[in-house]
């Protein structure tokens, strides 16, 4: 039976193995082939897939936030003898990284500036304000603390920050929080580490190496808008990388790797708007879009149009007839979308410059339901006291949260002082995991699970004492103080709106980071501020100081002791005046005797 | 006649010179015996002040860049940051003319030791590849005995050392020795050591080791001093011999002739108000055949060879093999993010060990009781 097939680029599988068959064919790829049958299956699908996607909430206090999200999905194995060498879209820079560590999930974020989420609501991704890295190694690692000083080390080469300084004195093991987000099949939080750095600064030099990690660079799709000279000047940015196994389909029998790179910005209407509320792609980042990645097999912007049904608050153009609805954030939200791989989107001018254009300025923001703050309470720099509050606004509804509290070691934490209190009353926690500091080897670890009753204020306190430290463990600026990290409060709040649980349904990147078990509430992460706390600082010139007076003393003390107890005296003759002099020489000359 | 034979002996003696001449450029071409390039720039100052500190080592740093030197051979030594540094009124620039006319940070910078990584010890370090083993490439020196590395120093320095971040020194005495230990493990070929503070030329007074060509900004005695502050800023944006360096290498380009003795006539006293040294004793060649694109720029050299190469058959991509094709039975999920029921019930694993509970009550009272059974009950009642 002869018949023709048009052959499909790609790999092709013949039902019968036929030798010469399979040797004409190998030459011949394009061609018809007209003898045995041969089972043709379609272009197989490519095994890396990357997605962009942009998403801008204008927010009640006039200021724009923007989240961008860079998927890259791969279906690989890390883990294999012989080593994965093709890189297409993944860079090769974190699959090496992966390989090498055995690391099993990756989260590291790098963030300027505090997320004000009584002001701007929830973020799509929460970040604490400086660098943060938390890992999962796989169950093969026989010797994780090495393992992570090491991966440390890489990735402050790769991101051209000072990770370096992550050592024993800054990395917890959580006992509770920070659950894997990937797949895994059991949870052992021997394999689990998580440090941060509140210090660590932002700035262009990290955002390049983040750059270069996308497949189309900053050269086409939306990274173009990503500039450093108005990025950096606004009220919070932040940048992350997420490393995770995934689920391919919903069956979920194979996984696959998930790279995902995000990158948070939210401007302010003073400093980056001018006062005037209009917000425009090329005011925020000074670009405007002419195309999507070539690579990217969707490229897509969401605006928020949720409180603005009618067009009554703020006018959006150029107008698109495409509208989505996604429950993110326990609240279900409509977006305009605008699709960049279509060529209709970039009009006749070709390129996209979306405007946003307030006309009244009414409107009630959604209240968060979980807020947290932290401050350092007390006086002089002996003791002081670290106050936690927990707000949860729900209400009627009560939900529980895990509060993880990492204190360096020179804060000497009483735990016997510590106090947990709802609306007055004391609220015992179920769950304390608490692991005491080592001095110069450990800091504190408090892990809480506490119930936040509905409405209501959630205190926890506890007393400290400032340690001293040795002179040559102070940093060269001294007098600006010592950062603690961020206390991390992870909670699953109830959601009014039923929340999606099929992981795999067409949802935008944004709403489908967190996996949702269940339908009634969904998982949030909320990080208080670092706290700047001054330490008892020595004055360092004191040893200069100490050396100069004491070689003083010595010297005029003893010195002059010694000169008077050791000198003997001895007559001497004055020295004769100028005029005897002269007399002197001509008697001389004369022979006559000399003057006295 | 005699104007003919007159005519062509001159054109037979012009072509004779341009040949000489081209045999000369050719054969500079190739003198210098070098094959790669490494610059390592710091800058040693911290606190908002010292802005121009920065604006010094970013400066070089770029005209390096430009003129070709690639950052993977480049260590950049910055003490704090001054591009988002919160004083700043332009995050994420650095400017070194006033008015705001260049942007020496860029778009494009990758700096390797920053903040409280710019250490007397790490600098060190990565002059003489010292390092931790676990320290990434883009840290390393990686230069070898065919390398010509430029060293630019700038900060707060005095007579014999540079003062590092306020808290430390290097002294002259150091540096030289670290050149030394460069020179015994052939970590170089040519150096130039650059320094930009104030008594700059004390640091080059001891170096011993052949082929390193110093420059300084000042002499012993005297300061440096800083070229022009910017109102809109607020400090002072350079300091006056890199900014006029910066004007002279802006001049140059990778194809330029341009050999060191220009490089020594930059900022004469009437425009630095310091008298600028340089020490070339150690170097081998005369400084006027040196270029400047020897040092701060990566000129390669390409050998043209007009033999034919055979290249391989295509190397087919190596098919990944059936990728389990064997239907997966296992079903993979995601986790519970807050299990609470599992959390309440956790046992804390214990990595100390204790002795198991009640025990030392248990002891207590074996104690008690053999107490008691040896001596009679009659005692107890001391106890109660």
């Amino acid at each position: 039976m002869h018949s023709y097939f048009w052959l499909l680029i790609g790999r092709w599988e013949a039902t019968e193995v036929d030798e010469a068959a399979l040797g004409d064919s190998a030459a011949d790829k394009l061609g018809v082939r007209a003898s045995d049958t041969f089972v043709l299956t379609p272009t197989p699908q490519p095994k890396d897939d990357f997605q962009e996607e942009l998403v801008i909430r204008p927010l009640h206090s006039g200021d724009i936030y923007a989240s961008f999200q860079f998927r890259t999905l791969w279906e690989t194995d890390f883990m294999r003898e012989n080593k994965v060498s093709h890189y297409r879209l993944f860079p090769k820079s974190l699959g090496q990284v992966i390989s090498k560590f055995s690391v099993r999930e990756l989260h590291i974020s790098f963030t300027q500036g505090y997320w004000r989420t009584m002001q701007w609501g929830q973020p799509f991704l929460p970040s604490p304000p400086g660098a943060e890295l938390w890992v999962w190694f796989q169950d093969s690692v026989t010797d994780v603390d090495a393992a992570w000083k090491e991966l440390t080390n890489v990735l402050s080469g790769i991101f051209c920050a000072s990770l370096n300084f992550i050592d024993s004195t800054n990395t917890v093991q959580p006992s509770a929080s920070f659950k894997p987000l990937g797949i895994v099949n059991e949870t052992d939080h021997r394999f689990l580490r998580y440090a941060t750095l509140p210090r660590e600064i932002v700035c262009t030099e990290n955002l390049t190496p983040w750059k270069k990690l996308l497949p189309c660079g900053s050269k086409a799709g939306l990274a173009v808008l990503l500039k450093s000279e108005k990025l950096f000047h606004s009220s919070f940015f932040s940048q992350t990388v997420h490393i995770r196994p995934v689920c391919q389909d919903r069956e979920c029998k194979t996984t696959s790797w998930e790279l995902r790179q995000t990158l948070n910005v939210v401007f302010d209407l003073h400093t980056s708007g001018q006062g005037k509320r209009e917000w425009s792609l090329f005011k925020m980042f000074s670009r405007t879009l002419t195309e999507a990645c070539p690579l990217a097999s969707s490229s897509k912007i969401y605006i928020d149009v949720t409180d603005n049904p009618q067009e009554e608050y703020f006018e959006l153009s150029p107008a698109t007839p495409l509208l989505s609805q996604a429950v993110v954030l326990g609240d279900r939200r409509t977006f305009s979308v605008y699709d960049l791989t279509q060529q209709v989107t970039f009009g006749t001018v070709r390129s996209l410059n979306l405007l946003i254009r307030w006309k009244s300025t009414e409107g009630d923001m959604l209240r968060p339901l979980l807020h947290a703050e932290r401050y350092v309470a007390g006086y002089g720099l002996q003791t002081g006291e670290i106050h936690t509050v927990m707000y949860n606004n729900h209400p009627f509804r009560s939900f529980p949260v895990l509060l993880l509290d990492s204190v360096p070691w020179y804060l000497r934490l009483y735990i016997h002082t510590l106090t947990v209190t709802s609306k007055g009353k004391d609220n015992t926690p179920s769950y304390i995991h608490y692991q005491p500091s080592k001095d110069r080897m450990r800091p504190h670890l408090l892990e809480m699970l506490v119930q936040l009753p509905p409405h209501s204020v959630t205190e926890v306190t506890v007393q400290f004492e400032r340690a001293l430290l040795k002179w040559t463990e102070y940093t060269p600026d001294p007098n600006h103080g010592f950062y603690v990290g961020s206390s991390v409060i992870s909670a699953l709040v109830p959601s009014s709106v039923a929340m999606d649980t099929n992981i795999t349904q067409e949802q935008p990147l944004f709403s489908s980071f967190f996996p949702c078990k269940e339908e009634s509430s969904y998982f949030v992460r909320v990080y208080t501020e670092p706290l700047l706390v001054n330490l008892p600082t020595p004055d360092f010139s004191m040893p200069y100081n100490v050396i100069c007076l004491t070689c003083t003393v010595v010297a005029v003390g003893y010195g002059s002791l010694y000169n008077l107890l050791t000198r003997s005296f001895q007559i001497e003759e004055p020295n004769p005046r100028l005029a005897k002099k002269i007399a002197n020489f001509i008697r001389r000359i004369r022979g006559v005797p000399l003057l006295s | 006649a005699f104007l003919l034979t007159f005519l062509s002996a001159i054109i037979m003696l012009i072509f004779i010179c341009f040949c000489v001449h081209f045999q000369n450029t050719a054969g500079q071409f190739f003198s210098s015996g070098h094959t790669n390039n490494w610059a390592v720039l710091v800058c040693t100052s911290r606190f908002w002040f010292n802005y121009r500190h920065v604006a010094n080592t970013l400066s070089v740093y770029r005209s390096v860049k430009r003129l070709g030197i690639p950052d993977s051979h480049i260590v950049l030594m910055l003490a704090d940051d001054m591009a988002c540094n919160h004083r700043n009124p332009k995050p994420a620039t650095v400017f070194s003319h006033r008015n705001m006319e260049l942007n020496v940070y860029g778009d494009d910078v990758e700096v390797d030791y920053r903040g409280y990584e710019v250490t007397v010890e790490n600098f060190l370090r990565v002059l003489t590849g010292r390092l931790p083993p676990s320290t990434p490439r883009s840290k390393r020196l990686l230069s070898d005995d065919r390398s010509n590395i430029l060293i630019y120093l700038t900060g707060h320095g005095g007579n014999g050392f540079l003062k590092f971040q306020d808290s430390e020194e290097i002294s002259n005495v150091e540096l030289a020795d670290a050149f030394e230990q460069m020179w015994q493990k052939r970590r170089y070929n040519e150096l130039l050591f650059i320094i930009d503070t104030c008594q700059g030329a004390s640091m080059y007074e001891r170096f011993y080791s052949p082929n390193i060509m110093a420059l300084a900004s000042s002499q012993v005695g005297e300061d440096s001093l800083s070229h022009q502050p910017d109102l809109a800023i607020g400090v002072h944006l350079m300091d006056r011999y890199t900014f006029y360096l910066l004007e002279f290498l802006e001049d140059i380009h990778p194809a330029s002739k341009s050999n060191m003795n220009d490089l020594f006539k930059v900022c004469p006293k009437s425009q630095c108000v310091s008298t600028p040294g340089h020490r070339t004793d150690l170097f081998l060649r005369d400084p006027g055949s040196v270029l400047i694109t020897d040092f701060f720029g990566s000129v390669r050299k390409v050998e043209i060879t007009m033999e034919a190469i055979h290249l391989t058959d295509p190397i087919l991509q190596l098919e990944d093999g059936p990728m389990s094709e064997e239907v997966q039975e296992k079903t993979y999920s995601y986790v519970d993010q807050l299990p609470v029921s599992e959390i309440i019930h956790q046992k804390p694993k214990q990595k100390d060990w204790h002795p198991p509970d009640g025990f030392i009550l248990g002891l207590w009272t074996l104690i008690l009781l053999v107490f008691f059974k040896t001596y009679g009950i009659k005692h107890l009642k001391h106890i109660f």
